[in-house]
């Protein structure tokens, strides 16, 4: 199938309608607004349902009752946004049930502005709403992943009845690429306890309440163990020349993408620097940095935050090797130069034994 | 020998957790009996709120889904969309809808979703032990206010029928109240209808139900009803604040 070229929003709403996605409900924000609009117009081809919704916090609430309803479903926002779906994100993730949630991520706190920044890694990754859950956190770093992360976003939903997002950024979603969509849609997946209407099976109820202590215990534990099996089944990252690294950067989304050219412009000058991209961040991938811990490989993450990844990846290596930190914010980005500098800068120091 | 009285299918035989005199049990009855009248329970999804009635679910016999605070209407229009020939309806109170959840429920009757709103007006929060609801009536004493709802500090009760009656994508308003047996047949028709609107698919439709909160205003149920029909039925008219158009025409 022929490439197309395609914004990175458009890719994301594009492989959502491809992987089955019928039901989209969301409220404009900069800049993820190609999402809705994209929706508007391609949706109802495919049978399927858009509606603006008149708040961020009712667009997830219908996304609550449609996906309870069955419907592949899914709504897209950013930062500010993300923050008022927080409540209904937590219900979702309560009531165990699938749906995606696009977050193409703007520099705050506050308002902030519409350019690009990766300041709601905690949110996403960490909590956001309140009590213990955790979404699937998927990362692209391409409008192609972008295209690819929709499908196996509402894959990885429907396999674990849990909610998923994508975290892009304000360039990821606005820059276009070529993108091939070579996957078919989803197949159909069973869904018992939809609330369909209770025709020869006994009622079901989508529900998030228990007043005993007793029992709500037992769901706060069967949740934390579901999470410890995603963790365990769905990592994923991608690893550029770190088998011989002396020097190994952590970035993920278009900052890796920035740090790929610093890596090769290093290796043209003969040093030797690896990369490891997560391309999810919950479960956060610790295998790679366990792995370059293990070689005594210092590592240097650079973030669009004021040190958010960072700390997941501190847990990984657990002290056993330095970890730098290198940053931009308020929508500022490095460039492949200014990331350069700073391995020089670590590699004089260290002389690859930092 | 003949049954002239008994559950509704739409009642599971759980008893009700309400406190004495609280008029939530004749209220999901009546519910009950519409989703029965029309036999429609294989084909109905109900949304509880929050509030003394987030528990409609372990009564009302049919599929639910619970919502978060004030998104009851929101919930149902996510189902309503891609279920659009299943029965949707919600079961909200006064703090749920008329408060946290007044964006929702507007915009639900602006867009003339087809669901059908039980809304269950007592003027008072209730579950949370009587703080001051945005329906609590002009000197009413609450936990949160109590010296009385002052216009000073607290403004007006929100008379939420008037208001959504004035949007042409509310199909249906009415008012009804619970406090003798006449009024609850009344109110058992006004449901029924309200059913009936979303089963023609004429669009939005509520009815407002003025209801007791015997406890948390500190009466006995009898002073209770009574106090309803004194005090909040003057600030609070009944009867259908709108009707559905006629067929082929749009609401006005």
């Amino acid at each position: 199938m022929a490439k197309i070229l395609m914004k990175g929003n458009e890719a994301i709403a594009e492989g959502a309608i491809r992987a089955g996605c019928k039901a989209f409900f969301g409220y404009p924000i900069t800049p993820q607004n190609e999402i809705p609009a994209y929706m508007a117009q391609h949706l109802p081809e495919h049978e399927g349902v858009f509606l603006q919704a008149e708040s961020e916090v009712a667009a997830i609430n219908m996304v609550y009752g449609a996906a309870g309803a069955g419907a592949r479903v899914m709504t897209s926002s950013s930062s500010p946004g993300i923050s008022l779906k927080a409540e209904g994100m937590s219900y979702i993730a309560g009531a165990e049930l699938p749906c995606v949630i696009v977050n193409i991520v703007r520099c705050g706190p506050g308002l902030g502005g519409i350019h690009p920044a990766q300041g709601d890694y905690f949110q996403a990754v960490k909590g956001g709403g309140h009590g213990d859950y955790r979404l699937i956190v998927l990362t692209p770093g391409s409008v192609q992943e972008m295209a690819d992360m929709a499908r196996e976003a509402f894959y990885l939903a429907e396999k674990w009845n849990n909610p998923v997002m994508i975290m892009g950024d304000g360039i990821l979603g606005q820059m276009m690429e070529p993108v091939e969509f070579a996957n078919g849609p989803l197949p159909p997946v069973d869904k018992p306890w939809a609330t369909t209407g209770a025709v020869g099976r006994p009622r079901n109820l989508i529900n998030t309440l228990d007043i005993m202590p007793e029992s709500f215990e037992k769901k706060n534990f069967a949740l934390t163990e579901k999470y410890q099996r995603i963790s365990e089944a769905e990592m994923q990252w991608e690893a550029t020349n770190t088998e011989d690294a002396d020097l190994v950067i952590a970035a993920y989304g278009i900052v890796a993408r920035v740090a790929k050219t610093a890596l090769q412009m290093a290796r043209d000058r003969g040093l030797k620097v690896g990369l490891i991209r997560p391309k999810t961040v919950f479960p956060f991938p610790n295998p790679p940095f366990e792995s370059a811990a293990s070689r005594n490989i210092p590592l240097l993450v650079v973030e669009l935050s004021a040190g958010q990844m960072v700390e997941d990846v501190r847990l990984a290596v657990n002290g056993r090797v330095p970890v730098h930190f290198q940053n931009r914010m308020g929508g500022m980005v490095p460039g492949p130069q200014e990331i350069l500098d700073r391995i020089l800068e670590l590699m004089d120091q260290g002389g690859g034994q930092l | 020998m003949k049954t002239v009285f008994q559950r509704p299918r739409a009642l599971t035989d759980k008893p009700f957790h309400y406190c004495p005199g609280c008029t939530h049990g004749i209220i999901h009855r009546l519910v009950a009996e519409a989703i029965d009248d029309h036999d429609i329970i294989e084909n109905t999804v109900g949304v509880a709120s929050v509030g003394c009635s987030v528990f409609a679910y372990e009564y009302l016999n049919c599929d639910m889904q619970q919502s978060a605070h004030g998104r009851a209407p929101a919930v149902a229009t996510g189902i309503k969309r891609v279920l659009p020939d299943r029965m949707v309806f919600t079961y909200q109170g006064d703090g749920d809808l008329a408060s946290i959840g007044i964006g929702e429920i507007i915009h639900a009757a602006a867009r003339s979703e087809n669901i059908t709103v039980i809304f269950v007006n007592n003027a008072i929060y209730g579950m949370t032990s009587g703080q001051m609801a945005p329906t609590s009536l002009l000197g009413q004493k609450t936990a949160t206010s109590p010296l009385g709802r002052c216009v000073e500090t607290n403004g007006y009760p929100i008379r939420m029928s008037e208001m959504l009656a004035t949007l042409p994508g509310a199909s249906y308003i009415a008012r009804v109240s619970t406090h003798d047996a006449k009024h609850v047949l009344q109110a058992k028709k006004a449901i029924f209808k309200a059913f009936d609107v979303q089963k023609k698919q004429q669009g939005f439709a509520m009815v407002e139900v003025l209801s007791t909160c015997p406890v948390n205003w500190g009466m006995e149920p009898n002073e209770a009803l009574t106090w309803v029909k004194d005090n909040m039925v003057p600030y609070y008219p009944l009867g259908e604040l709108r009707t559905p158009a006629k067929e082929g025409e749009l609401n006005a």
